[in-house]
């Protein structure tokens, strides 16, 4: 013990040390201070002091511009900005449709797999005798497959996806070597595949987050980097000088992505007790330094250039991105609290976990000072809905997430349904919703065709608020309700189980309603794909210098 | 421009490789000098057999295998037993200690519930004992017979539960996960107790 303690104490010291170093260097020589050109990077010349956004009709963009701007004029295209820009970028969506168009579908997939299975799942904890002749419909097989199919199926897809378009988009050059990209997803559908057969089959390594053969685990460090190949070469190729703060989010989650599921991985090495620490860092870090960076990287795009000014603080934003690096990296161990390991060891998780709060108020204070003043352009601007209401929704998930790894806190929450609400209101209500906002930008462009009807976006960011809201309100309760009931020790271990009851009905319906909107959305997307449905404001999307040439997006 | 890059993932990877190093690596070398505890004995071949099937089920979903020390929580006095210790896991590849107590913690279900039958009644249908259970039923772990064969473990249901036209009989992989569930017995003493809370010990043992 001693020995371990005192290594402890001087490496911290150490990395204390050079850590200060580090920030004398970065101050003295500039680092800190990228000028003022440097959040404006995204936007191509005309296209600053004007809103943008593919998703909404015509009518939506002149509010959305006379709501950010007090006129009502509306020049037609204004924000789109110079002809040979736009001419550009179609050029660029041209090059990253068939890898994004091809992710996003397949996670799309992957989405309503997961939700159904979800939503079985969720049944299954008020009707316990539903569905049960058959082993492979079981609860504990299903359980898995939803985790399994909406993490890695879904919500690692479409952030892939996202990012490769926003690589493009940022860095303005082609994606290079975008063949490696549709190569790695054919191989990640192939694993997310053999991983949910196999889960049904009862071939689970029974490691949560991990119940894929290992093999499959393998599959994903291989195809995720394939994926990353054409983010690094098109960072390499790039045509702009300064790095977009979106882009060292979505360039660290591809470095430490491979990382993470090396090491979870090596056979042999995790028994016991170490064999849980080791879990339970993984699949925290699956959401903090994979999931988490790649919904930061898309709010950091989109809000600002929706608005058509720059992101409120550039330093800012420099802050919070080292800060959860630093601190997230750290926080698993809150999982096993009270639990048979080192105390110190829960305790450096747990005073990570309240650092959190660091780079979490400097993005909330970034994106609110961006959003400020703006907040009426929500209502004309869906892909600003889903994506501002995504980023509420991380600050309100990482202060619960801070507050709940205390240990007084931990002691009612831990064990209960608590968790797996909080655990749902950072996947969806966050990361997902800035996902599903990403989508409803990008797809018009690379489909170079509007979105058929208005009214099922709107019917999906109903479904999708109403249900995570519902969801994560009840079960919330519910689950406290559990914890005090199970730490009282004068009541039976039943009434934790009988007090739960109405609170896992409305669970049931908060992901009924999810998965509606998922389906209501996946069925749009189709529509828009196929490009069949109706095309209102052909102009906008065709858009092109001279009136008489059609065909090229903007 | 290009070592500014390189310079970038270097950080990345650096700040990777401490938190493995603090949350990984040092925790290993602490763990490793951890002894099995004395009284625990290796699974089974049939119990290790059992403890797939509990696995394959996904029982970890619902049930922890940790319970906490009765200064935090009534554990113990639930009949759940003492804090478990590093030693208790020494045999557990994969662990299973769980983060769900949707039912109760099963580290010492083998001491509270010492009956076969009750078990495997218990999995075939929860409710015929316990009525308030949410659980889901595992038929599919037994087979409906018109009448048993010899050496089949036939189960005893309480009417509603019964079955008219034949008998209930156990497939091998429901006496698997019974004979797991009673192995899980944790009531030895532990002489790593003060293993998670040093402050105690050091307390101990300065006068």
């Amino acid at each position: 013990m001693l020995p371990t303690v005192s290594l402890l104490l001087a490496f911290t010291f150490l990395v204390s040390i050079a850590g200060l170093f580090v920030l004398i260097w970065s101050i003295s020589s500039g680092q800190l201070s990228m000028g003022p050109e440097a959040p404006k990077v995204i936007f191509d010349k005309g296209e600053l002091g004007h809103p943008e956004d593919p998703a909404g009709s015509q009518a939506q963009l002149a509010s959305l511009e006379s709501a950010l701007q007090g006129s009502q004029r509306y020049p037609h295209a204004r924000g789109l900005g110079q002809p040979e820009d736009i001419e550009e970028r179609a050029e660029l969506d041209r090059v990253a449709r068939q890898p994004v168009l091809y992710l996003t579908l397949s996670s799309l997939l992957w989405l309503i797999v997961g939700s159904v299975a979800g939503l079985i799942v969720s049944i299954k904890f008020h009707a316990p005798d539903w569905l049960v002749d058959s082993a492979a419909w079981g609860f504990g097989r299903l359980r898995p497959v939803h985790l399994n199919a909406v993490i890695y199926g879904w919500i690692s897809m479409v952030g892939m996806g996202v990012s490769l378009w926003l690589s493009s988009r940022i860095l303005k050059t082609p994606l290079r070597g975008a063949r490696w990209a549709v190569w790695g997803t054919h191989l990640w559908n192939v694993g997310v595949l053999v991983g949910i057969v196999s889960l049904l089959l009862g071939y689970s390594t029974g490691v949560e987050w991990l119940e894929f053969p290992t093999f499959v685990d393998g599959l994903f460090v291989i195809a995720g980097a394939m994926i990353g190949i054409p983010i690094l070469k098109t960072i390499q190729d790039r045509k702009v000088h300064h790095l977009y703060v979106s882009i060292w989010y979505i360039g660290a989650a591809f470095v430490w992505f491979p990382v993470l599921f090396l090491v979870a991985n090596i056979p042999g090495l995790h028994i016991g007790v170490q064999h849980a620490i080791i879990n339970w860092w993984f699949a925290h870090n699956v959401l903090g330094l994979w999931l988490t960076p790649l919904g930061l990287a898309a709010a950091y795009y989109f809000i600002p250039k929706i608005l058509g000014k720059p992101i409120h603080s550039y330093q800012l934003s420099l802050l919070g991105f080292w800060g959860l690096a630093l601190f997230y990296s750290q926080v698993g161990l809150h999982h096993l609290i009270g639990g048979p390991v080192p105390t110190w060891l829960v305790t450096l998780s747990i005073v990570s976990s309240v650092m959190m709060v660091v780079p979490v108020i400097s993005v909330a204070v970034n994106h609110h000072m961006t959003m400020i003043g703006h907040f009426r352009a929500l209502r004309h601007s869906p892909t600003l809905a889903f994506v501002v209401t995504g980023a509420m929704m991380y600050t309100l998930v990482s202060v619960q997430g801070s507050l709940q790894s205390l240990r007084s806190i931990n002691t009612v929450t831990h064990f209960t349904h608590a968790t797996v609400a909080h655990a749902h209101l950072g996947v969806y209500g966050f990361v997902s919703f800035i996902m599903f906002g990403s989508l409803y930008f990008i797809l018009p462009r690379l489909t170079r065709w509007e979105w058929p009807f208005p009214r099922l976006i709107q019917a999906h960011y109903g479904l999708a608020l109403s249900g995570i809201l519902v969801y994560f309100v009840f079960l919330s309760i519910g689950g406290v309700l559990q914890g005090l009931k199970m730490l009282d020790a004068s009541a039976p271990f039943q009434d934790s189980v009988l007090v739960t009851h109405p609170y896992l009905i409305a669970r049931s319906v908060g992901g009924a309603l999810m998965t509606l909107g998922h389906i209501i959305f996946a069925y749009h997307v189709l529509v828009l794909v196929k490009r069949s449905g109706p095309m209102r404001d052909r102009p906008r999307f065709a858009y092109r210098p001279q009136p008489q040439q059609r065909g090229a997006g903007a | 421009m290009k070592h500014k890059n390189l310079g970038f993932i270097v950080a990345a990877l650096g700040i990777l490789g401490f938190a493995t190093l603090m949350l990984v690596v040092i925790p290993s070398f602490q763990l490793a000098e951890v002894e099995p505890e004395e009284g625990l004995k290796p699974y089974s071949e049939l119990e290790q057999a059992g403890r797939k099937i509990y696995i394959r089920e996904g029982c970890v979903y619902c049930h922890s295998q940790q319970p906490r020390d009765p200064r935090q929580a009534p554990d113990t006095a639930r009949g759940w037993g003492r804090p478990s210790t590093p030693g208790d896991y020494a045999y557990d590849y994969p662990h299973l200690l769980g983060t769900m107590r949707t039912g109760p913690d099963l580290f010492n279900v083998g001491v509270r519930q010492p009956s076969d039958e009750w078990h495997l009644v218990h999995l075939y249908q929860p409710r015929a004992v316990v009525s308030w259970s949410i659980m889901p039923a595992y038929p599919f772990l037994f087979e409906h017979k018109p009448v048993a064969a010899p050496g089949d473990r036939v189960i005893t249901l309480p009417p509603p539960y019964a079955s008219k036209t034949g008998v209930v009989v156990a497939k091998p992989e429901a006496l698997a996960l019974v004979a797991y569930l009673k192995a899980l017995q944790r009531d030895y003493p532990s002489n790593q107790l003060p293993f998670r809370s040093p402050r105690k010990t050091a307390e101990e043992t300065t006068p």
